[in-house]
């Protein structure tokens, strides 16, 4: 796949690593230039269309285990910049495009309702500057490239979390307290590859590898590694690194908090997987010993305090967040298990959990549009009053807890399995453990929905097609990707079997 | 831990000064404003950093004369650092007036651009939501 610079022609199916983020970078300043919403929400559906087709044209290419290297602008690596599509990213694109593709229909009428008027445009706007930004860092195979789409994808998303004080003030607060989480996360990252920089001479991460290998005692490698880690962990949430999430979730808009749930965090587990086993080796003592005695008691940590800080929670939305930190938990334990299993358990669960609390979110937008507000008490009776988005609510939330023929049921099953095989059966049980806490919480709300009567004279009708369609959609693919694991689980395997590429630990 | 250590690393030493001064403004300083301005000294330490790691002993700048007649003999620095920090700027300056912008709404908002009152104004919001919300959920917090 690799073309000299000197063939100036390339053709266009070589050219899609690239369109798949750049299409939806350009089409954003164009939404600006309209001036329409209308417009502007059809550009911005185009290209997150776009941008899928590309994904899932790349994710077949390379689910076999082959690699595309793009080279930007025709420059060879290490010394261009190098767009380097596997099949762990190839997925991760697709997640991230694919959700996007949904909510944007949904967007329209949800936004309609929570954004005035003449903030919409921009709206959509910073909504694909964000996609774009996403879709870079996991694109690209540049370490401070990384670094600049990650900041791209922030700093729009502080903007879309602070759209959201039409409503709630205080997602002023919620959008200034991850600027200030989310920069000294991007900074510490930077610090990371600089450390990479002094000590390989060198940004391609491929190349990287290659000269770290022999350098493992070096402190100037170790002490990079600690920075990237904390750097991105602060970005995926990582449990006592959440703090800016359940604020930031709460106080945003429904869409953007749908799109951020399915994908944000999703984005940055990615590169700290990246990081830690193509650039990183697993067997390297310090990151071993990192991952045994720090990632793992966290991610138990994430699994229990989480739920359990979730159970107690009265406004729906801030529920899920929570849980979203729990989730994140079980994806870093199957990192942090260091086997074949437990890394594919955590790709597809970044995918499951992904379309899971999207459809999660889209449900407590619904609600949010007819009720005003997602307390638990103004949801009581809406089971019936509004079937269609309580239905499927209850299937994202079995989803949510794992019950076999849902898509939350074979990330956890996988992550079982591979605890089980390193002989960890007390890991096997706080797992399970940890799922009794979000059957709790989710039935905490089926319970409101539809064993508790509506207040009197309290009636709410169904939200509009374009916004029961893309929530049917994702609840739909929970059960699908449940039943029929055959993509999901191929990708999955073929992106671990690629992280874990040289082999090392099995 | 020789003087010659001390000296010979003296640009580290100055990026880790810098640096902890910055991040002990952002998480010590209740003013929002104040907090950016902590921000951007954290940020500066680790452009400084880059720039650092980017000299060369007895180096010169990294620019071929017009003809092209390079002297082998010439060291120059290693401009890369430089470029990624030109990009790292933009998105700092970018950073600043993003939280500048957020520090403003949050002055309209709220009347007050200080940590303690804002928390204040928001447990009152809190406290209210809960005994609206609370007691029809049986009193659950």
């Amino acid at each position: 796949m690799a073309t000299p610079a000197s063939s100036a022609v390339l053709t266009f199916t070589e050219h899609l690593p690239l369109l798949a983020v750049a299409v939806p970078l350009l089409t954003a300043p164009f939404c600006v230039l309209f001036g329409n919403r209308n417009i502007a929400w059809l550009l911005a559906g185009l290209a997150s269309i776009a941008s899928c087709l590309f994904s899932l044209h790349l994710l077949l290419q390379v689910i076999d285990g082959d690699i595309i290297s793009y080279h930007l602008g025709g420059w060879a690596p290490p010394l261009g910049i190098e767009y380097r599509i596997d099949a762990a990213n190839a997925f991760v694109l697709f997640l991230i495009s694919g959700i996007s593709s949904i909510v944007i229909p949904y967007a329209r009428r949800s936004i309609a309702h929570e954004i005035r008027l003449a903030s919409q445009t921009l709206f959509y706007c910073c909504y694909l500057l964000c996609f774009a930004g996403l879709l870079g860092v996991v694109a690209t195979g540049d370490a401070f490239n990384v670094f600049v789409f990650l900041e791209i994808s922030s700093l729009s998303t502080y903007v879309l979390i602070a759209m959201g004080a039409e409503r709630d003030k205080r997602a002023l607060t919620a959008a200034y307290d991850y600027l200030i989480m989310g920069t000294i996360g991007a900074t510490f990252f930077v610090i990371g590859i600089g450390f990479l920089y002094m000590a390989t001479g060198t940004l391609n991460m491929a190349d990287m590898a290659v000269r770290i290998a022999d350098l493992e005692g070096n402190r100037t490698v170790q002490a990079g590694f600690a920075f990237v880690v904390v750097g991105m962990g602060l970005k995926a949430a990582i449990y006592p690194m959440h703090l800016w999430l359940p604020r930031a979730y709460t106080f945003a808009p429904s869409v953007v908090t749908v799109f951020l749930a399915a994908t944000a965090t999703k984005a940055a587990i990615y590169v700290l997987m990246r990081f830690m086993f193509s650039v990183y080796q697993p067997s390297f003592m310090f990151e071993t010993h990192t991952l045994t005695w720090i990632i793992i008691p966290l991610a138990v940590l994430a699994m229990f305090a989480a739920s359990l800080i979730a159970v107690f929670q009265q406004d729906l939305k801030r529920l899920l967040a929570y849980s979203s930190v729990a989730q994140v938990g079980y994806m870093i334990l199957g990192i942090g298990l260091l086997n074949v299993t437990g890394l594919t358990a955590s790709i597809i669960h970044l995918f499951n959990h992904g379309i899971t609390k999207g459809a999660l979110f889209m449900v407590t937008g619904a609600f949010v549009m007819r009720k005003g507000s997602s307390f638990c008490d103004n949801l009581a009776g809406l089971g019936k009053q509004m079937p269609i988005t309580s239905g499927a609510f209850v299937i994202s939330g079995l989803s949510l807890i794992g019950v076999p023929g849902t898509a939350g049921f074979i990330s956890k099953w996988l992550l079982v399995t591979s605890a089980l095989e390193k002989g960890w059966w007390w890991m096997a049980i706080l797992i399970v453990g940890s799922s009794l806490l979000a059957i709790i919480y989710v039935w905490k709300i089926v319970e409101i929905l539809y064993f508790k009567e509506a207040p009197e004279g309290n009636t709410a009708k169904e939200v509009p097609y374009s916004m029961l369609i893309p929530m049917w959609v994702l609840a739909s693919v929970c059960i699908i990707s449940g039943i029929d694991t055959d993509l999901t689980y191929a990708a999955a395997k073929a992106a671990a079997d690629g992280l874990l590429g040289a082999g090392v630990v099995r | 831990m020789t003087l010659e250590f001390i000296l010979g690393h003296l640009n580290y030493w100055l990026f880790i000064i810098l640096m902890m001064t910055g991040f002990y403004i952002v998480v010590s300083r209740g003013n929002y404003v104040k907090k950016i301005v902590g921000l951007n000294i954290f940020q500066v330490s680790v452009f400084m950093f880059y720039i650092s790691i980017g000299k060369v002993q007895g180096g010169t700048a990294p620019i071929f004369p017009v003809d092209l007649n390079i002297d082998p003999n010439v060291v120059y620095s290693n401009p890369l650092p430089h470029v990624l920090i030109l990009t790292a700027i933009v998105v700092g300056v970018a950073t600043t007036a993003l939280g500048l912008a957020l520090v403003v709404r949050i002055r309209e908002e709220y009347g007050s651009i200080e940590e303690d009152d804002i928390l204040e104004i928001e447990q009152h919001i809190q406290a209210e939501e809960n005994s609206e919300h609370g007691s029809a959920m049986g009193g659950r917090a």
